[in-house]
């Protein structure tokens, strides 16, 4: 996967030199925006809920043991604002957006699509990379705001509902908002905006980059979201370091 | 982009000593030859013969390995010919956007440079289906058509461009012999009303007799006879000769 990262930087700086005509694009950029959004929301919702609950599940009765109840809301609250939330839903987003990028660019290189374009003058990064990239940068944050807050719900809810941790709505949120503050949710979505450039530039490039009929674009598909997963695990590890007080 | 141009009429084409291989397997050895500006040129020429790959390199979608192709002088892929003059290319797949309509697929060249308001590229869009005979298939997707169609689609969407160059990749050999010579009769028509150059890949004879100023044979990535309709018919050479009685036979025996 590594003898593509200069392609990788290459269409990235391209992408980045095309931003000044997103306004064009602009109803692209919502299409593309729109299905994101609408093809993952509810696994965002349920994914989210149990990540949550399940941290919860794992600290709480410890913690309670050792009377550190008032622990439990503030462990659950940062472990997914900062980390949890934006590296799931980038793993999800890329499973689920980052192959149909990879598909449907594909498709339309094998297929001469995009050799159509080329002869109309209109450059498919332009047309194809850019709307796909804005709309992943902008969803993946908001949808990371979402995930947030359910599994902090989640957390609650299972904090509550089980016996062996008990602890009540009210003083699960107060112990929460005493740990966490803006910033970490700001340190989370800022992860998960590089995490959504990264799908997007190894998605889009191994479309564009796809050779031989629908085998080659099944094989594009896979390595999109392998590549995808295996450098969102290495960014996160090399932005918490970064962004480590 | 290109919305300032307004020169209109053909352009030339001239190839000059082109080579291509794909791996070890050498495909195009060396062709040359010259197109006019407003001229209607046929390139037929046996299946897997090297015609769609010599044109992609003439719309610059490849690279040459050897020799150069010119664009009224000036080498394909430079920026002088690219924002300078329009070219279009009919794809022998069609190569229509699968995503879009039909309608927004004819229509995309105009859209995306921003030259025309929607209403006015609804109404070209209209127009030339209508030049091809798909009047009122602007709503259908394109997996809902038939090979035929996409290629008359496809050809709509060349005619939109208003283009100087326009390259057929086979444009007749999915139509019926009706369609085929309404197509024909669009590439001739064409050549009279905007002087376009056009370069036809056929294996279509009667399309070819029928529309061609001059024709070049293609044989093994090599131009093995190349002049007027009447000069090629008239060559002596036996593969010609061979290439064209073989038509001729197949057509007997059905
Ligand atoms: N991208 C490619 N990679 C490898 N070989 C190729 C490629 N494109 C074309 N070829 C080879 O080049 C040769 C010529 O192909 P081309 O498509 O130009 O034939 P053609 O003359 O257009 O035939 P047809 O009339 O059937 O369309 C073929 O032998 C083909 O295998
Ligand atoms: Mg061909």
């Amino acid at each position: 996967m590594f003898e593509n990262i200069g392609e990788m930087v290459v269409l990235f700086w391209r992408t980045l030199m095309a931003v000044p005509l997103a306004w064009r694009q602009r109803q692209k950029v919502f299409d593309q925006f729109f299905e994101i959004g609408n093809a993952s929301l509810l696994m965002v919702c349920i994914l989210s809920f149990f990540i949550g609950g399940v941290i919860a599940l794992q600290t709480g009765p410890i913690l309670v043991e050792r009377g550190l109840a008032s622990a439990v809301g503030g462990l659950v609250g940062i472990s997914t604002c900062k980390e949890l939330a934006p590296v799931m839903m980038s793993i999800l987003i890329a499973g689920r957006i980052g192959s149909a990028m990879a598909a449907e660019i594909g498709s339309m290189r094998v297929y001469q699509e995009i050799d159509a374009l080329r002869t109309m003058n209109i450059n498919p990064i332009h047309y194809l990379v850019l709307p796909r990239m804005l709309a992943m940068a902008i969803a993946l944050p908001l949808l990371v705001i979402f995930s947030i807050l359910v599994s902090w719900l989640g957390g609650a809810m299972v904090s509550a509902a089980n016996n062996r941790i008990d602890i009540s709505f009210p003083a699960f949120f107060m112990n929460l908002r005493e740990v966490v503050d803006l910033a970490d949710v700001g340190n989370g979505l800022f992860k998960s905006f590089c995490f959504a450039l990264v799908i997007g530039v190894v998605s889009c490039h191994q479309g564009l980059v796809t050779r031989g009929g629908p085998r080659g674009i099944g094989r594009s598909v896979t390595k999109a979201v392998v590549n995808s997963i295996v450098l969102i695990v290495l960014f996160d590890y090399i932005l918490t370091r970064l962004l480590l007080k | 982009m290109n919305g300032s141009l307004s020169q209109n009429g053909g352009v030339s084409v001239e190839v000059r000593g082109l080579r291509r291989s794909f791996g070890a397997q050498e495909v195009l050895k060396g062709i040359d030859f010259t197109v006019k500006p407003g001229e209607v040129f046929v390139i037929m020429g046996p299946s897997g013969s090297g015609k769609s790959v010599l044109l992609r390199h003439i719309i610059g979608l490849e690279e040459p390995q050897a020799g150069e192709i010119l664009i009224n002088g000036k080498p394909i892929g430079s920026p002088e010919v690219m924002d300078n003059y329009r070219m279009a290319m009919v794809f022998q797949s069609g190569a229509l956007l699968n995503s879009l309509t039909v309608g927004e697929n004819v229509g995309l060249y105009l859209a995306e440079h921003g030259l025309k308001s929607p209403d006015e590229i609804s109404q070209i869009v209209a127009e030339k289906l209508e030049a091809v005979g798909l009047k009122g298939t602007e709503n259908k997707m394109p997996s809902e058509l038939s090979g035929g169609m996409k290629k008359r689609v496809a050809i709509a969407r060349a005619l939109v461009i208003e283009p100087q160059l326009i390259l057929y990749d086979e444009p007749t050999s999915e139509l019926d012999p009706l369609s085929a010579v309404v197509i024909g009769e669009e590439i001739r028509d064409l050549n009279d009303r905007i002087h376009v150059t056009s370069l036809v890949v056929s294996h279509d004879r009667d399309l070819a007799f029928g529309v061609a100023d001059r024709i070049a044979v293609i044989n093994e990535g090599r131009i093995i006879a190349m002049g007027t309709p009447d000069e090629v018919k008239g060559n002596p050479d036996p593969l010609i000769r061979k290439f064209l009685h073989a038509d001729f036979k197949r057509l007997n025996e059905s």
